[in-house]
């Protein structure tokens, strides 16, 4: 069984639930940049959480499937055609041989995941099915998919679940502004009061410089304490000596355009990291269209953990349909 | 009328490149599957292509514009 891709949409690669436990020699966890979505999608088809998926970015690929087979499709809001008939999403859809899928113009949310029964079996490397296209590992040739790509689908691995589709309560709602939960540091110390107040209190607006590496905004800018620059450290007042960077982490070379980084960023650098999105918001990060006005809310540690736990129970929920 | 919509959100550009001439002017004329222009995003830059034969009558949006999925970018005089 498998997926010939006619073509290949923008941004299409193969993701599961990441390369955990490689950052450390700067091989980042990479894994679907919405995993709550891509979740969602493998429930509808009886795959595990583990299963790979297809993440899709702003247009969709189009493919012929080779077996009957069963797939659904999740996150952003976009036509699902079957054949050339609208099909529904967060809906399981059954596929004949020689059935036809692609994709209309995209109404909402900047990532779509497609998941298989059976799931997108390419070769595990280093424990995952992931591509990082930036260090040629995973997915299909480490690379995003090109036209003519045959992707291999692994055989089932559990029954069908009994819903077929996954109610609208337990859907993200996608488009309008957004509200990112940080929490300060490790740098923040080396911005100005006024700089700590721009950065949680000011509007910030999604460039489309915005990739499974990181995601550019446009603002106020912030202000940083003047300081004689340490040995090793860059000149410009947003250079550290180099240190580790964490999934989230928020930094603003040159003072004017914060960063935050995603599952496929690099793992350490010279910029300061003034705060991070907490974990429970990266799924939310990865809904942003360019254009997208969004504010940073600093929380506390405590409020950070409550949410990650509100968000496992919420996964929880939807495992359990 | 047809309206050419682009199909990804970034920024849309009418020429090839910064010192090239337009794709296609107001008022001249464009076959189907015709280039009008391209969107960069994420470093990739993706050609807009006219879906019907006939005159350009306007663009929609300026040289350089950001736009969203849907937006209307040109509008074509089909015949």
């Amino acid at each position: 069984m498998a997926l010939t891709i006619e073509q290949p949409g923008l941004l299409t690669t193969v993701q599961d639930q990441g390369r955990i436990g490689y950052y450390n020699v700067g091989i980042p966890q990479g894994g679907a940049m919405d995993q709550e979505s891509a979740q969602a999608a493998n429930k509808l088809v009886g795959n595990t959480a583990a299963e790979a998926v297809l993440e899709c970015t702003y247009m969709g690929p189009s493919f012929t499937v080779d077996a009957p087979t069963t797939i659904a499709v999740t996150g952003a809001d976009i036509p699902v055609l079957l054949n050339g008939t609208e099909q529904s999403a967060w809906t399981r859809i059954e596929l004949a041989e020689g059935d036809a899928v692609k994709f209309g113009v995209l109404r909402g949310g900047a990532r779509f995941y497609l998941a298989v029964r059976g799931g997108v079996d390419v070769p595990e490397v280093l424990g995952s099915r992931s591509t990082y296209a930036i260090g040629r590992l995973g997915g299909v040739d480490g690379r995003k998919l090109e036209a003519g790509d045959v992707v291999p689908v692994g055989s089932p691995v559990g029954e069908l679940p009994s819903v077929a589709e996954i109610p609208e309560s337990l859907r993200p709602a996608l488009g309008g502004d957004q509200e990112l939960r940080i929490v300060w540091g490790l740098y923040d110390h080396l911005l100005t009061d006024e700089g700590r107040r721009r950065l949680v209190e000011e509007e910030w607006k999604l460039t489309p410089v915005a990739d499974r590496m990181g995601l550019r905004y446009e603002g106020p800018g912030v202000e940083w304490i003047q300081r004689e620059q340490p040995f090793g450290a860059g000149q410009d007042p947003s250079n550290i000596v180099d240190a580790g960077y964490a999934v989230g982490s928020i930094q603003v070379p040159g003072g004017t355009q914060p960063i935050v980084l995603h599952r496929d960023a690099v793992s350490g650098g010279g910029y300061a990291m003034v705060g991070t999105v907490i974990s429970a918001d990266m799924d939310l990060l990865a809904r942003a269209t360019p254009g997208t006005s969004t504010r940073f809310r600093a929380v506390s540690m405590e409020e950070a953990l409550e949410a990650r736990r509100e968000r496992a129970r919420r996964i929880e929920g939807l495992w359990g349909l | 009328m047809a309206e050419i919509q682009s199909p990804l959100p970034g920024v849309f550009y009418r020429k090839p490149g910064p010192d090239k001439d337009p794709y296609v002017q107001e008022g001249e004329r464009v076959e189907t599957g015709q280039v009008i222009g391209m969107v960069e995003i994420m470093k990739q830059f993706t050609e807009v292509h006219s879906d019907v034969a006939g005159t350009l009558e306007s663009f929609s949006v300026e040289d350089a514009a950001m736009v969203n999925p849907g937006d209307v970018l040109a509008v074509v005089d089909e015949g």
